[in-house]
């Protein structure tokens, strides 16, 4: 790079003509070279046409080429160009997303089948829980149930019935198949007490009045035989000084209801 | 101004032609395009710091350029063409930044 041509400005084509030979040689950038111009700086303000020629000509060059690059980048064109490495990482990238994206196939499809089946399992599931519910309802008497039963009447006219006796009744109904029951206006539940003195009984504080009135749901000629078998119900009220009256019917409501309390400490597992 | 004018005109050009790089050209255009825009950042320094001169420039642009992209053709022959270009890359930046900072300085005084 001679700065020897600075000064004088009339040979243009000297001007160009070296500095394209000399270049891949000694490549100076433009800060480097400047200690080398101070001498030749005030007179190089004026305009040289070619070097304003070449000037324009490069940065149009430069415009163009960072305008085609930009281009080829956004499309994907730039993978024809890339080198065999850059290739192979692009590959193992991909690999490894595709593998990621199968994986994540089959685990949605997995979970599509499960899915299906279980939409297919849970009318017959809401039907056999719905069937549990109505069985549990009736059994803790929080609906109002029918069907053959028999009804038992038992007068106490000498008021010596006790709630021993009373649910003793109650265990040998239960013993025979009685699916639900109510005594007088009061449904039995699997926590029904009887309490009281003999004449002023209560069965889950509600009092009752003889004569004692059993609405019982089950088998009717079952429960009617526990009834009267020796030891059973008919005789203890009978040596109380009381009488039972027991009618089978096809058709006995029971249809006072229990309050349902909600257990306070128990919780549902689920475990199974 | 002519830089400026050339400058657009040579974008205008490259989004209406909008041509595709040739296979052979396409590892170099990008790091061409670097170099060259290294030079046009040591020219605009130096118009700043009025040193000037359009001969420097010019052989600085095309020696840039040619460079930067036979060190990249070097490195490809060379089986480490993705580093070099990496490092020829940082290189220029380091330097872009520099003459930024320095037109910064003339520009802002700060």
């Amino acid at each position: 790079m001679s700065t020897g041509q600075g000064p004088t400005p009339q040979p243009p084509p000297e001007d160009g003509a070296p500095a394209e030979d000399g270049v891949p040689v000694e490549a100076a950038p433009p800060e480097d070279a400047a200690p080398a111009l101070d001498a030749s700086v005030p007179r190089r303000r004026g305009r040289d046409p070619l070097a304003a020629v070449l000037i324009g000509v490069l940065t149009m060059l430069l415009g163009f080429a960072f305008a085609v690059q930009v281009r080829s980048t956004d499309t994907e064109e730039s993978l024809a160009g890339a080198r065999e490495e850059d290739l192979i990482r692009i590959l193992d990238d991909l690999t490894a997303q595709q593998e990621r994206l199968s994986q994540e196939i089959f685990d949605q499809r997995t979970a599509l089948d499960q899915l299906g089946s279980s939409g297919s399992d849970s009318a017959a599931a809401l039907q056999e829980a719905r069937e549990r519910t109505e069985a549990l309802e009736i059994l803790n008497g929080t609906v109002a149930a029918q069907g053959p039963g028999i009804t038992i009447t038992i007068r106490d006219p000498e008021q010596g019935i006790t709630s021993s006796v009373l649910l003793n009744a109650i265990q040998e109904l239960r013993g025979a198949g009685a699916e639900t029951m109510q005594v007088d206006e009061v449904r039995i539940g699997v926590t029904s007490a009887v309490t009281g003195r003999p004449g002023d009984l209560q069965v889950d504080g509600e009092d009752l009045k003889a004569p004692y009135v059993f609405q019982v749901i089950g088998s009717p000629q079952d429960m009617a035989t526990a009834m009267s078998i020796p030891g059973g119900v008919v005789s203890s009220v009978g040596r109380k000084g009381g009488t039972v009256d027991i009618v089978q019917s096809e058709q006995v409501v029971v249809d006072a209801l229990r309050p349902l309390d909600a257990p306070q400490y128990a919780e549902p597992d689920d475990g199974d | 101004m002519i830089p400026i004018i050339g400058l657009a005109v040579g974008v205008v050009l490259g989004l209406l032609l909008a041509p595709s790089v040739p296979l052979g050209l396409q590892p170099y255009l990008p790091i061409a395009v670097v170099a060259a825009l290294d030079a046009v950042f040591g020219g605009i320094r130096a118009r700043f710091d009025g040193i000037f001169d359009a001969k420097v420039f010019v052989v600085s642009f095309v020696s840039n350029v040619v460079v930067a992209a036979l060190i990249v053709f070097l490195g490809d022959q060379l089986g480490v063409g993705a580093q070099l270009s990496t490092a020829v890359v940082v290189v220029l930046g380091i330097r872009i930044f520099g003459n930024a900072a320095a037109i910064r300085r003339h520009l802002f005084r700060a």
